[in-house]
């Protein structure tokens, strides 16, 4: 049995392939589970700085594949979770240093000790892509609301269901709910209904996830905040929960107070 | 919202909308691998070879791609030239 694989990756570059594999990685982690992210993008690698491990790395994953280092010689534990690590790419590389057959050796050495391998896949679809798709057991397919970037989703869930790895599921990122009240953005039906697939996460725009890239510490880390919260979500939909899509917006005042009315009056038997 | 544009009279629809219908087409188009250009040569090649046999109004020829719940097709639209028919009796 062993762990799940599960490759994140867009078509498109900059929709937050590395933020989703990131803090889905904590997101997972603080459940208990045994996650190793691994950074799939030879040569652009930024899974590290997401993740504020960049100064603790000293192999990578070309070392791992021509026999430099031992694979765990080469993985970065995540001192503030029991079990998270990464597994760096190579910056000074290209991506024909590993081939497809190197990511699924390298994977089925890690299945039986953790329980979730994330591989964050680099944006397009030539060798990079198919390194990082190769290994997958499930796949997960990042766009944002626009339509450059659901054109190119839709390309790779083709190319991922000619791979026989399908069906991806889809995590709708960086969508702001008060556009698409005004009609000006895409909206989550659209998006479903135009790429056939399933969706698994809405990630709102949330200011918070820039401040955490600026700090290293992915906003899955706390629960205060409305992207954070929909990682968690979507850990617990891998895990098998069934999530309700939350609320995209923080509540205006009447909702706080509502929420608080309806909270102390749980409390009072 | 929309109650205000309509008594403003806005002429176009918002703009996720019109995101929605261009995705539409462009989505049908890629995963047909049927590029708009291929239309084009289909339309020209379809005027060419029914007009030996039959007069037809060649402005009016459309040829469109659809996607449909279980088979995709394309669509020939050819008026033919408006003639005086002779009918019978």
């Amino acid at each position: 049995m062993g762990a799940r694989v599960i490759t994140i990756t867009s078509g498109k570059g900059g929709v937050g392939k590395t933020t989703v594999t990131a803090n889905l990685g904590v997101a997972l982690a603080m459940r208990g589970q045994r996650v190793v992210v691994i950074d799939a993008d030879i040569g652009l690698r930024n899974l590290d700085v997401m993740l504020g491990l960049e100064n603790r790395i000293v192999y990578d994953l070309v070392d791992v594949v021509e026999n430099r280092c031992r694979l765990r010689q080469a993985m970065v534990r995540d001192k503030r979770l029991q079990e998270l690590y990464l597994l760096p790419a190579a910056q000074t590389r290209d991506k024909t240093a590993v081939r497809p057959e190197d990511m699924v050796r390298v994977c089925d050495e890690l299945r039986d000790s953790f329980d979730f391998l994330l591989v964050d896949s680099p944006a397009g679809i030539e060798q990079g892509f198919r390194n990082a798709v190769a290994p997958a057991d499930e796949v997960l397919i990042v766009t944002n609301p626009e339509v450059a970037a659901v054109r190119d989703a839709d390309r790779v869930i083709g190319l991922i269901e000619a791979e026989g790895k399908g069906p991806a599921r889809l995590i709708i990122n960086r969508l702001k709910p008060d556009l698409v009240r005004r009609g000006d953005m895409l909206n989550t039906d659209a998006v479903i209904e135009l790429l056939a697939i399933d969706l698994i996460g809405i990630i709102p725009e949330d200011e918070a996830v820039i401040t955490a890239a600026n700090t290293g510490r992915p906003v899955a880390f706390t629960d205060n905040s409305l992207a954070g919260r929909a990682f968690h979500d979507i850990a617990r939909r891998l895990l098998g929960e069934e999530v309700p899509f939350g609320p995209l917006k923080e509540p205006g005042f009447l909702g706080r107070l509502l929420r608080w009315m309806r909270a102390e009056g749980e409390e009072s038997p | 919202m929309k109650l205000l544009d309509r008594l403003l009279h806005r002429q176009e629809p918002p703009s996720g909308e019109i995101a929605r219908e261009r995705l539409r087409l462009v989505l049908a188009h890629d995963r047909a691998n049927i590029s708009p250009g291929l239309l084009e040569v289909l339309k020209d090649e379809i005027i060419a070879v029914i007009s030996r046999h039959v007069p037809i109004d060649p402005e009016g020829v459309q040829v469109t791609y659809t996607e449909g719940p279980r088979v995709n097709r394309l669509v020939a639209d050819i008026p033919l030239q408006t003639g005086r028919r002779p009918r019978g009796g």
